[in-house]
C-alpha cells in the first residue's frame, strides 16, 4: 500500500466534512462533522463516488480508518467504546 | 424451490415473483436471449457463489489458534495466508484481520449496504443486511451483542468496524477455553459465521 502522499497520518485528529450534495456518497451521515483520529492510513483507492456512474475512479483517494469515541457521536455510551468509519481523505479536515 | 420448466429452456419458481424478482429473471432472460451470457455462465457463477462458505473462515481461525506463526502471517497479509491455504480471496480489494483479546473486542457492520467478506464467510446472513442491525450496531452495539447472547463487562473495549469501502474486515475471535486437545479440524467446527462478524462467541468445546 503506497500510503507516501497521504495528508494524514496515524493519531492526527480530523474532522469529517459536513456536506450533503446528490450523488453516491460512502461517509455514514452519523459521523458527518464528528471529529475522530485517523488510526490507520490504507493507502489510495479508486474514487467509488466516481465508480458509482460508471466513471475512472481517478485520481485514487486516500482511504483511511477513522476512529471516534461512541460517546462523542452518540452522547451516552460506554467511555472505551470506538466506532471506527473508512473514510476517504476529501471528506477530512484537520481538527485541532 | 419448486420450479416449472417454461419455453424457453430453463427453469423460474412457480409461486408468484416480487417486482424485483420478476425484473430479474427478465434481465437474465434478455442477456441469454442476446448471447451477453449463456445458461452454463449463470450456472458456474450460481456454483462459485454457493461453494462460498464460512468454513474458509473457520480453516483460517482454527489455524491461526494453534500456530502462532501462522496467525502473525494472516493478521499481516491476510489474502497471501489464504491463497496459503488454497482459498481464493483475490475478489477482495484489501482484507483486514481484526484480532480480538481480552480487553478488546470487535463487530463488524456496513451501513450503507452489505459489504461482507464473501470469498471467507460466503453470503451474508439476513439479519446483516437489515435495517435493524446496521443502525442499531453502531448505536448500541452491546445491546445487539447481549441478544446474540455476548455479555461483555464494562471494562471490555468494543470496536465497532463500519465497512463502507474498500477494505473487508474479519474478526479473529479468541479461542474457547478447555480446546487445548482439539485438532484443527475439530476446532474449525466451533468457529461461527456469527463470531467472525464479531456478534457472538465461538462455540464452547463439548465436555467429554
Amino acid at each position: 500500500m503506497n500510503a507516501s502522499a497521504a495528508k494524514f497520518k496515524p493519531g492526527d485528529r480530523v474532522k469529517v466534512r459536513f456536506e450533503d450534495r446528490p450523488g453516491h456518497l460512502r461517509t455514514p451521515w452519523y459521523v458527518r462533522g464528528k471529529t475522530g483520529w485517523v488510526e490507520r492510513v490504507y493507502g489510495k483507492f479508486l474514487n467509488p463516488e466516481s465508480l458509482a456512474f460508471g466513471r475512472d475512479g481517478l485520481p485514487k483517494k486516500t482511504l483511511y480508518l477513522v476512529a471516534f469515541n461512541q460517546c462523542d457521536l452518540w452522547g451516552k455510551a460506554n467511555k472505551a467504546d470506538k466506532l471506527l468509519v473508512d473514510i476517504y481523505e476529501h471528506w477530512l479536515d484537520p481538527a485541532a | 424451490m419448486s420450479t416449472a420448466s417454461d419455453e424457453h429452456g430453463h427453469d423460474h419458481p412457480k409461486h408468484e415473483l416480487s417486482h424485483y424478482a420478476k425484473r430479474i429473471y427478465a434481465i437474465r432472460d434478455l442477456l441469454v436471449e442476446k448471447g451477453v451470457i449463456s445458461e452454463k455462465d449463470i450456472q458456474c457463477q450460481v456454483e462459485y457463489q454457493e461453494a462460498r462458505s464460512p468454513a474458509n473462515g473457520a480453516k483460517l481461525v482454527a489455524r491461526a489458534w494453534v500456530e502462532p506463526a501462522f496467525k502473525a502471517r494472516f493478521i499481516a497479509d491476510p489474502k497471501a495466508a489464504c491463497a496459503e491455504m488454497g482459498i481464493d480471496a483475490t475478489a477482495i480489494n484489501e482484507f483486514v484481520v481484526l484480532e480480538n483479546t481480552e480487553r478488546v473486542r470487535h463487530m463488524v457492520v456496513c451501513t450503507l449496504c452489505s459489504c461482507y467478506p464473501r470469498p471467507i464467510l460466503g453470503r451474508p446472513p439476513d439479519w446483516y443486511k437489515s435495517f435493524n442491525y446496521r443502525q442499531r450496531s453502531v448505536v448500541e452495539p452491546r445491546g445487539v451483542m447481549s441478544e446474540f447472547g455476548l455479555e461483555l463487562p464494562d471494562n471490555v473495549e468494543v470496536r465497532v468496524h463500519d465497512s463502507t469501502a474498500d477494505i473487508r474486515y474479519i474478526v479473529l475471535p479468541l479461542r474457547p477455553a478447555g480446546t487445548d486437545g482439539l485438532s484443527q479440524a475439530d476446532l474449525a467446527k466451533l468457529v461461527t459465521r456469527d463470531s467472525m462478524i464479531g456478534v457472538m462467541d465461538p462455540l464452547p468445546a463439548v465436555p467429554e
